[in-house]
């Protein structure tokens, strides 16, 4: 289990990073934090022609949070955002999702941008930008493009980052409501057998305003289902959560795997809805 | 191949390198600290967790190319003088038997107390999660890490 | 005895080293040699039609590309078949690279020898193998269908078929024991494939001296001695040439008695043919794909019992899945049927397994080797009966158990040694007694009571277990005192991090009188000793334990005898405290024992201002008996073995209380409690650090842990992310108590503690499971999903 060979590329400015991935085209691949894509080399299931480490490239790290939302640099490791005040004072869903991601070791290393990038249907992250109608911002040699997360995640492990391009910060909206994110995984650190985050929006009288979840593991990328008119303008207590969960239950594909059948994965998303909106209205 | 120059354990060593060199081939095979121990190469079991300017992180998921310049600890200059409080500990409470996967619990311990210096259980079992071990069965490492806590509040005390 | 460190918790003397980064594993050894890497077949069953290495050789630091075509005979035959038995008629093992055919997925096709490892699998990456494809055969269902055949000449792909059966005391048949129950029950269970899955993977380093035309091999083994003798065997070197040591050892849980593994055979073969260091080091995908697994097997069970709960007639038939070879003959089935029997003395029993071929890893034992399944079987009988009679599952084991005077205890059965079942000793209503008290066991209805009021589901589960441990052939001691006082043990077997250093050490200590710091222990390496057998079914301490006291007792006779003539005492009036040799009650007449070493070597020549008091013109000799009398020799050391007659039973008692959520189907163990006699305990802080970690495999065998093979035989979850090995978050604290019921077969005292405390856990989690959900758990592993689809299944 050792990586193939590549060619290594450390650029120290976006222009340079771009313009080495130009030239690679669909030979390069972005290295940022390395936690999903050095398994995969060392498995040798990614033979990447070109590497392009962006790890000294200056600029990227930055964590922003203001009024709008978080703008997180293609360098900001979970870590530092999961720590980060104001990140996670202006969005609490941050670190709400972050301390479910993997185990704090590989949160120490790993990118929240990387991990939007990659794409994988049972992370947490791509259902957080998904949940809050968020963006990529893709930089290339022909200037930058931010990309809705509704049109971001493509596909299982697949984005709309175009050979050429690097995705440079992320950004999520604020939400002017309760957050939670709840998942049930095998092994505490695993990828989630399903997951659901929400956000919820109560107004004056406690009646739930707006709703909205995102769930994971149970289609090919995150499922944002809008539960505003299934919760009917009701307080929490007195919600008709079969019909919240149907609404949710009828816009999920689940598929079965050796951890879960994918009768038992529409099951849990269903149990997971109730809980992850009662908490949000809660928080 | 690439000339890089790796802090580790306070001592500057320059090594030739390939891109691909993990990190914990790099200090196990290049630099002879065979105290990092790599027991899946996919980032799980943690026995490779080293010390990255101070923050623990998989050896095996990192290139040595991607931290030069960097400082490096290993299980190896975990202790000045002797065996470090967090050592010590593991020894005292029977917190090995096979000692594989010591090195990656003592690093992230290390790092676990540094930021937490009396941590509850549930933090302890959190700061560790990442860690498998075979052998014990995790009790006496959650005792050791307890323990580790004790000696290092008597040590700065 | 004064120096009395036997049954204290001696703190670990390997622990040093270990924790400063300082252990030798494997593939710490040889910095400078070559790697070897393997091309492994990707499919689990297929004819290799074709090996192109063209593009392979143009890799820049490739050494050498080997296939079974190039190797030597003797190297190139099957590998051995271990333990043969004659139920097994048909036993098979593998090539150690393969020829023609393939029979599981991670089957060794290709060597390769490079520079260093990453070169290496860039060889293997361009190495192509063409296939024609066969049926592959999975799961032991499809297997005994006999459509399509493992190996073209084993019928219905039966390795091994075997029956054994006690008769009740009247003579009555299981059979018709069971049929004259007034009640009988009848099910199906089944056990999933686990491994051993230790955090260092095998690993082989061979030096090969060419002026000295010897070979000396560092293997991750757990028998040094056997792997010496195989390689001096297939390789055609005179065994005093060649040397095996086993260095630091990151665990082995069983998977490393098997040998000699293929690049066990293959790196030392290569390393003298090419004249240079050479290693290979197993990565965790090889592991996975081509060490070995364990566990999976179907039972069949028929009971009858009476009102009591009593069991009048078992009868068992059991499919078990060997996998694709058999090299460690059918030790696992053979230990399920016996083992099977637990504290309890039933009325018949027939007990028929079929062993199995199929198309995956091959089933070697793992910690507990086939025992879990057995106690699972029993176990879950007993539960079975409890619930059908209405009554409390600890009153219809109690109303089975064998009884404290009924020892010694046959069980008129053939055990895995080959020699009878027979019990020395226990006492499990004691135990049971003990477990009740510790877990709560008869305030627990009530806490259900208010979880249930709560709406939470909890549930309770108990498992009993006995264990045969400490198995023969034979372990030897070799202790030396030196001159300098340091008092050198060693011994054949080999060490996984049980703390033999340190328990050997404690032995030495207590029966030469001296202080454990002047104590090493050296284990595994055969450099120093050369008979042995092995570390496996928790037998160290009892074989290798015992001979090192056996040996102590030797050295400690001898340095009396030496030290009388000395202080002009007589042997019987000395006792050695703290490393002097003195007169009982008169500490001032005393000698070191240091001296006594000394003394005991004539010598001619003086090397150090000690030696000086040996030689022949220091005075001391009496001129009338020749320097060395008759019968003695030269040197302050001693050498003895320890060979028992049969093995020794330890046992012990597990319960659990879980909750399982009444939405998800998540299972939580709330509280684990373990009663465990393993005889005297050495060092008791050792014993529970071994009952932890073996709680805690079993805990992933039960919720956790499968090997999941797709119909095609692909291992669909060949990695730490989908092989689910529990962290730290997953294991319950885990409360203890001991029993000490010594054993009668040894000096001792001592019973074997290394697996007991995976055993029963499946069972126990399996009941507790049960006892929450109110339906029945025949079925182990258990996930939420599992859980889940039972609780949705029409009734």
């Amino acid at each position: 289990m050792k990586p193939p060979p590549f060619d290594y590329h450390a650029p120290v400015s976006v222009a340079e990073a771009v313009e080495v991935l130009a030239e690679a085209g669909a030979h390069g691949k972005v290295l940022a934090g390395g936690q999903s894509l050095i398994p995969m080399l060392n498995m040798r299931l990614a033979a990447p022609a070109h590497l392009v480490d962006i790890n000294r490239v200056a600029g990227l790290g930055e964590i922003s949070a203001g009024p709008d939302g978080v703008r997180v640099g293609a360098l900001a490791r979970h870590s530092q955002v999961e720590r980060s005040p104001d990140a996670c004072g202006t969005l609490p869903l941050l670190r709400q999702a972050l301390k479910l991601v993997a185990h704090p070791v590989i949160r120490n290393r790993g990118t929240v941008v990387g991990s939007l990038v990659h794409a994988d249907p049972s992370a947490e992250l791509p259902a957080v930008l998904a949940l809050l109608g968020g963006s990529v911002r893709l930089a290339s040699r022909g200037g930058e493009r931010e990309v809705a997360a509704a049109d971001f995640f493509t596909g299982p492990l697949e984005s709309a980052t175009r050979p050429g391009e690097l995705a440079v910060s992320a950004f999520f909206p604020a939400w002017p409501g309760g957050t939670a994110f709840v998942e049930v995984a095998r092994r505490h650190g695993d990828f989630a057998m399903a997951g659901v985050a929400a956000a919820v929006r109560l107004d004056d009288d406690l009646r739930v305003a707006e709703a909205r979840v995102a769930c994971i593991s149970v289609g090919p990328a995150p499922v944002v289902v809008d539960l505003t008119a299934a919760c009917g303008n009701r307080p929490v207590a007195s919600m008709d959560w079969r019909a919240v969960v149907s609404a949710v239950q009828e816009r999920i594909e689940p598929e079965a795997d050796i951890h879960a059948t994918a009768e038992y994965r529409r099951h849990l998303t269903g149990v997971l809805v109730e809980r992850a909106v009662r908490a949000a209205a809660d928080a | 191949m690439h000339d890089i120059t790796l802090v580790v354990n306070g001592v500057p060593r320059e090594v030739r390198v390939p891109a691909r060199r993990l990190l914990s081939d790099c200090l196990r095979h290049d630099l002879g600290l065979t105290g990092t121990h790599v027991g899946c190469e996919h980032g799980v079991c943690g026995a490779c967790t080293v010390l990255l300017d101070g923050e623990p992180i998989r050896s095996c998921l990192t290139f040595a190319v991607t931290v030069s310049g960097r400082e490096i600890t290993t299980v190896e200059g975990l202790g000045a003088d002797g065996p470090s409080p967090v050592q010590r500990a593991f020894a005292e409470c029977h917190g090995l038997q096979c000692g594989f996967c010591t090195p990656g619990f003592l690093c992230t311990t290390t790092a676990f107390l540094r930021d937490n210096p009396a941590p509850t259980d549930e933090e302890v079992l959190e700061g560790i999660s990442g860690n498998l071990c075979r052998c014990t069965g995790y009790q006496n490492i959650i005792k050791s890490v307890h323990r580790a806590a004790e000696l290092l509040a008597e040590e700065s005390s | 005895m004064t120096t009395k460190l036997f049954g204290e918790p001696v703190r670990r003397r390997e622990d040093a080293r270990l924790i400063a980064g300082q252990g030798r594993y494997l593939d710490d050894l040889g910095q400078h040699a070559l790697a070897a890497a393997f091309v492994r077949s990707p499919h689990a069953h297929a004819r290799i039609t074709g090996i192109n290495v063209d593009a392979a050789l143009e890799v820049d630091g490739l050494v050498a590309i080997y296939t079974w075509e190039d190797l030597p005979p003797g190297v190139a035959e099957p590998l051995p078949l271990l333990i043969p038995h004659p139920a097994l008629t048909h036993g098979r093992t593998a090539y150690p690279l393969a020829r023609d055919i393939v029979r599981h997925v991670g089957e060794p096709i290709v060597m390769v020898v490079a520079v260093d490892r990453y070169v290496a699998e860039d060889v293997c990456d361009l190495i192509e193998v063409s296939y024609e494809f066969l049926k592959p055969v999975v799961g032991v269902e499809a297997a005994v269908s006999g459509a399509h055949l493992v190996h073209e000449d084993v019928p219905d792909n039966i390795g091994a078929h075997l029956v054994q059966e006690v008769a009740a005391k009247d003579g009555r048949s299981a059979a018709e024991a069971i049929a004259a129950a007034p009640h009988t029950l009848s099910f199906r269970l089944d056990i999933e494939r686990s491994a051993c899955m230790p955090l260092e993977g095998k690993g082989v380093y061979a030096r090969w001296d060419a002026d000295d035309q010897s070979l000396r091999v560092y293997s991750s083994t757990q028998t040094s001695t056997s792997v010496r003798m195989a390689l001096a065997a297939k390789l055609g070197i005179p065994l005093p040439k060649v040397e095996v040591i086993a260095p630091d050892v990151g665990g082995g849980f069983g998977v490393k008695i098997v040998h000699p593994w293929p690049e066990e055979v293959l790196v030392p073969w290569a390393a003298r043919l090419l004249n240079r260091e050479l290693k290979w080091t197993e990565d965790r995908r090889e592991h996975f794909i081509s060490s070995a697994h364990e566990r999976a097997q179907v039972q069949h069970v028929k009971v009858g019992f009476d009102d009591e709960g009593r069991v009048l007639g078992l009868s068992v038939e059991i499919l078990h899945d060997h996998g694709a070879y058999t090299p460690y003959g059918i030790i696992v089935p053979i230990i399920t049927s016996t083992q099977l029997l637990g504290p309890y003395k039933i009325g018949a029993y027939r007990v028929e397994f079929s062993s199995v071929y199929t198309n995956t890893v091959q089933v070697t034992p793992y910690r507990g080797a086939g025992r879990p399944q057995g106690v699972f079987c029993m176990e879950r009988t007993m539960d079975k009966i409890a619930a059908f009679l209405g009554k409390d599952r600890t009153d219809v084991r109690a109303a089975n158990f064998i009884q404290p005077d009924e020892f010694p205890y046959d069980q008129g059965m053939i055990f895995q040694d080959g020699r009878p079942l027979i019990y020395d000793s226990g006492d499990y209503p004691e135990s049971l007694r003990k477990l009740k008290e510790l877990i709560g066991w008869d305030e627990f209805p009530a806490l259900q009571e208010v979880a249930r009021a709560e709406g939470r589901r909890i549930g309770i589960g108990i498992g009993c277990y006995v264990e045969g441990t400490g198995v023969g052939p034979y372990e030897g001691g070799h202790v030396q005192i030196t001159s300098d006082g340091r008092v050198h043990v060693s011994t054949g077997l080999t060490s996984q991090g049980q703390g033999h250093e340190t328990v050997f050490a404690q032995i030495a200590a207590t029966e030469l009188g001296v202080p454990i710091e002047r104590v090493s222990v050296v284990t595994g390496d055969t450099r120093r000793f050369g008979y042995a057998v092995g570390t496996f079914a928790s037998r160290a301490a009892v074989m290798s334990g015992n001979a090192i006291a056996l040996a102590c007792r030797k050295v400690r006779e001898k340095a009396l005898r030496v030290a009388a003539d000395a202080l002009e005492a007589d042997p019987r009036d000395l006792e050695i405290t703290d490393g002097m040799v003195h007169v009982v009650g008169s500490p001032s007449a005393a000698i070191p024992l240091a001296t006594v070493a000394v003394l005991s070597n004539p010598l001619r020549y003086a090397f150090d201002e000690e030696a000086k008091r040996a030689t022949q013109f220091a005075g001391s000799a009496d001129m009338n008996r020749p320097p060395v009398a008759e019968g003695e020799e030269p040197g302050l050391e001693g050498k003895d073995y320890y060979s028992p007659i049969r093995s020794t039973f330890a046992s012990g008692m597990h319960a659990a209380i879980v909750e399982t959520d009444p939405d998800t189907a998540e299972i939580r163990i709330l509280r684990y409690a373990v009663v465990h006699d393993c005889g005297k305990m050495i060092n008791p802080m050792l014993v529970e650090g071994q009952i932890h970690g073996g709680v805690a495999q079993g805990v992933g065998g039960a919720l956790y842990e499968k090997m999941a093979y797709d119909d095609h035989g692909q291992l669909l979850n060949a990695s730490f992310m989908d092989f689910l090995m529990p962290y730290a978050t997953e294991i319950p604290r885990i409360e203890t108590d001991h029993l000490e019921t010594p054993s009668p077969l040894n000096p001792l005292g001592i019973k074997g503690a290394g697996e007991a405390g995976v055993i029963p856990v499946a069972s126990v989690i399996a009941g507790a499971i049960e006892n929450a959900e109110g339906f029945p758990i025949d079925r182990m592993p258990i996930s939420p999903s599992e859980l889940h689809e039972l609780r949705v299944r029409p009734a």
